[in-house]
């Protein structure tokens, strides 16, 4: 996986770097980075730094995108899980809070998973009952307000460090590997993989469809929380109206970007946060660059607009670089 | 019989819950509250007849509530700051509308891209859009808009029935009669049944495809007129999130997300449940507006698996029919 990524991963590594380029020139000092209170800072920090909730949840969402699904709740469950952590904090201790928040997501992701895998209801549908209901738990959690605590440990996910990396950009690194140990270092992925491509071939081949969608739906739970987590560090308290908001939009952009295919059977961990780092680049470059924040969208739909052009089945024959539009699409 | 289940349940949850009101609250049982309800709601009704055409196609369009606040922004700027007549700017921005929705269902069907993914796109590109135009709230004080709100026919028990509301009531017959009546109606149905099959029967699929998308963002910018004439106002974060709310009520009327099914009463009916729970919370004054997505999501999901159980019920008996023969 981490050998095939540099030759699978070309376009977005290109476009990343791209951006990051364009970035440095409309703001000579963005590569500046300097080492400060045991903690790197810097441009560039922050857009991995402002980028590892949507980097978390695109890891959960590549799994689930492979099994030809979708979550929509993962803003939502954000939320929730941020909701848990801010309220428990400061009265609890830290594991208990951390124990909560990653519990209430598991329990997410399970319900997701039960009315997928086993009522088989659609994901688009079954998750969007979570996304309208999951914003409603969480501001019943906070009773409606913004939930604010002061415990140093749980504000080490916002603002901490681990050998001078920011604590979240860490935390999507550990998330990361973890992910793709389990993945790629087993028959896992393969599986999933399989379960995304042809579902009812899989069964038959004796894959455990059922198990692995609902697993792919607990994990996709687990790193919404986790994001969640690291969102309500970052501003030392829990907002359920917005926390998340939108997020699980960014997410599904990001692992599109990463080369997945919404039609299912394909993934890509690394460049699923490959993507959710592109999204953030150009989020940051606008910010410097002196546009309004507001472009931001417009830049998203283009870019959206631009990966749908690229992956469309209607063009792939018609495209001149036939042969490397098919070879990107396979992988 | 099978058919029109989901719409009987639907009808009979909101009658139940409105007999369960009324019980409660002595004083909800009046014109005037049944009339606030279908104004209230106006805006959410008539984009709720374009999403039922799209989800009965097999589709989905996430993009009506940016194209609503789009709607309500460009009215503020073309009528405040142009000095357009009112009734030019409401033709322009339909026209704009419509063109934009065609856009999106030239591409889901030239491109064979899921529907979810393009109205994504469509729902950054007219948020975006609004934001450029203006961030901030600007009111509208033309003539019109300071009297047509406020023109109303009234009913004894203090109801009015408001224009707002008689325009979204037209919409819904309109809508039903262009469903149920017309050739576009079936072919709608024969889509989001099998679009392959449909294709071959000869029925242009591309055509009907664009037109769906514009219908649904044409109503989208008539509905953004509405709530622009509900507000007094143009904001570009206005009707943030109303495409799930629209959706929710949809499937709560009884309308298959899978495509295929569905009738536009059942959706006239799911809005008004939202609207219902809405007063309800309103009525009580202890409960917070949140139990509102609560009580959405929880309905959502009670008649999503209703209609789950439904399915299956069907296919297992179709199957022993065709006594071998596994349909597709």
């Amino acid at each position: 996986m981490a050998l095939r990524l540099p030759r699978a991963g070309t376009p977005q590594i290109l476009a990343f770097l791209a951006i990051l380029a364009v970035n440095w020139v409309v703001s000579p000092q963005f590569f500046d980075t300097r080492f400060q209170d045991g903690r790197l800072f810097g441009s560039l920090v922050d857009v991995f730094n402002r980028g590892a909730p949507v980097a978390l949840l695109s890891i959960g969402m590549a799994l689930v995108i492979a099994t030809r699904g979708i979550d929509l709740s993962v803003g939502a469950v954000m939320a929730i899980c941020g909701a848990v952590a801010a309220s428990l904090a400061d009265s609890h201790p830290l594991p208990v809070a951390l124990g909560a928040a990653l519990g209430a997501g598991l329990l997410c992701g399970l319900w997701n998973g039960l009315l997928v895998a086993v009522l088989g209801i659609q994901p688009i549908v079954a998750t969007l009952i979570l996304m309208v209901a999951g914003r409603g738990i969480a501001q019943l959690i906070t009773e409606g307000r913004i939930v604010t605590f002061s415990d140093p440990g749980l504000a080490w996910f916002g603002g901490g460090s681990v050998l001078g990396v920011p604590a979240a950009v860490a935390v999507v690194f550990g998330m990361l590997l973890l992910t793709v140990a389990l993945v790629r270092g087993t028959a896992l992925g393969l599986m999933i993989e399989a379960t995304g491509g042809n579902a009812r071939a899989s069964a038959l081949a004796g894959v455990g469809t059922r198990a692995m969608t609902l697993a792919v739906y607990i994990w996709c739970g687990l790193c919404a929380s986790l994001a969640g987590i690291v969102a309500a560090a970052d501003i030392r308290g829990a907002d359920a109206n917005n926390a998340g908001l939108w997020l699980e939009l960014d997410a599904v952009l990001a692992v599109v970007i990463g080369g997945a295919s919404l039609f299912g059977g394909r993934f890509s961990l690394g460049l699923a946060v490959l993507g959710a780092l592109i999204i953030q680049a150009m989020n940051t470059g606008i910010l410097l660059s002196g546009f309004p924040p507001e472009f931001n969208l417009i830049v998203k739909a283009v870019v959206v607009l631009a990966v749908l052009l690229v992956q469309s089945p209607a063009l792939v024959g018609i495209l001149p670089s036939r042969q490397w539009g098919r070879s990107w699409r396979r992988r | 019989m099978n058919r029109l289940l989901p719409v009987l349940v639907t009808t009979a949850v909101f009658l139940i819950g409105f007999a369960l009101c009324c019980l409660q609250f002595p004083n909800f049982l009046s014109t005037r509250v049944v009339f606030n309800l279908l104004t209230d709601n106006a805006f959410l009704g008539i984009v709720a007849v374009g999403m039922t055409f799209v989800i009965i196609s097999g589709g989905i369009d996430l993009s009506v509530g940016s194209v609503i606040g789009f709607t309500t922004v460009f009215l503020a700027l073309a009528i405040q700051r142009a000095g357009l007549p009112p009734l030019v700017a409401f033709a322009l921005v339909l026209v704009v509308c419509a063109a934009f929705g065609a856009a999106m269902g030239a591409v889901i069907h030239h491109l064979e891209m899921p529907p979810f993914i393009v109205t994504l796109a469509g729902m950054f590109l007219a948020r975006g859009a609004s934001f450029l135009l203006s961030t901030e709230s600007i009111p509208i004080d033309a003539a019109l808009y300071t009297d047509l709100p406020d023109a109303a026919i009234r009913l004894p028990g203090g109801g009015r029935l408001t224009v707002i509301a008689m325009i979204m009531l037209a919409v819904f017959v309109a809508g039903g009669l262009l469903l149920h009546v017309t050739r576009f109606g079936a072919t709608v149905y024969a889509l989001g049944g099998n679009r392959t099959a449909t294709a071959l029967m000869g029925v242009r699929v591309g055509r009907t495809t664009i037109l769906i998308y514009t219908l649904s963002s044409l109503l989208a910018g008539l509905s953004g007129i509405v709530f622009s004439l509900y507000t007094s106002s143009g904001n570009s974060l206005a009707a943030t999130g109303v495409e799930l709310d629209t959706i929710a009520a949809v499937v709560i009327g009884g309308t298959l997300l899978t495509g295929g099914q569905g009738f536009m009463f059942g959706t006239f009916i799911g809005v008004l449940i939202q609207g219902l729970i809405a007063t309800y919370i309103t009525f009580d004054g202890t409960l917070s507006s949140w139990w509102t997505k609560i009580a959405t999501g929880v309905l959502l999901f009670a008649f999503i698996a209703f209609q789950q159980s439904m399915v299956g019920l069907a296919g297992r008996r179709s199957r022993r029919r065709a006594a071998g023969v596994a349909p597709a």
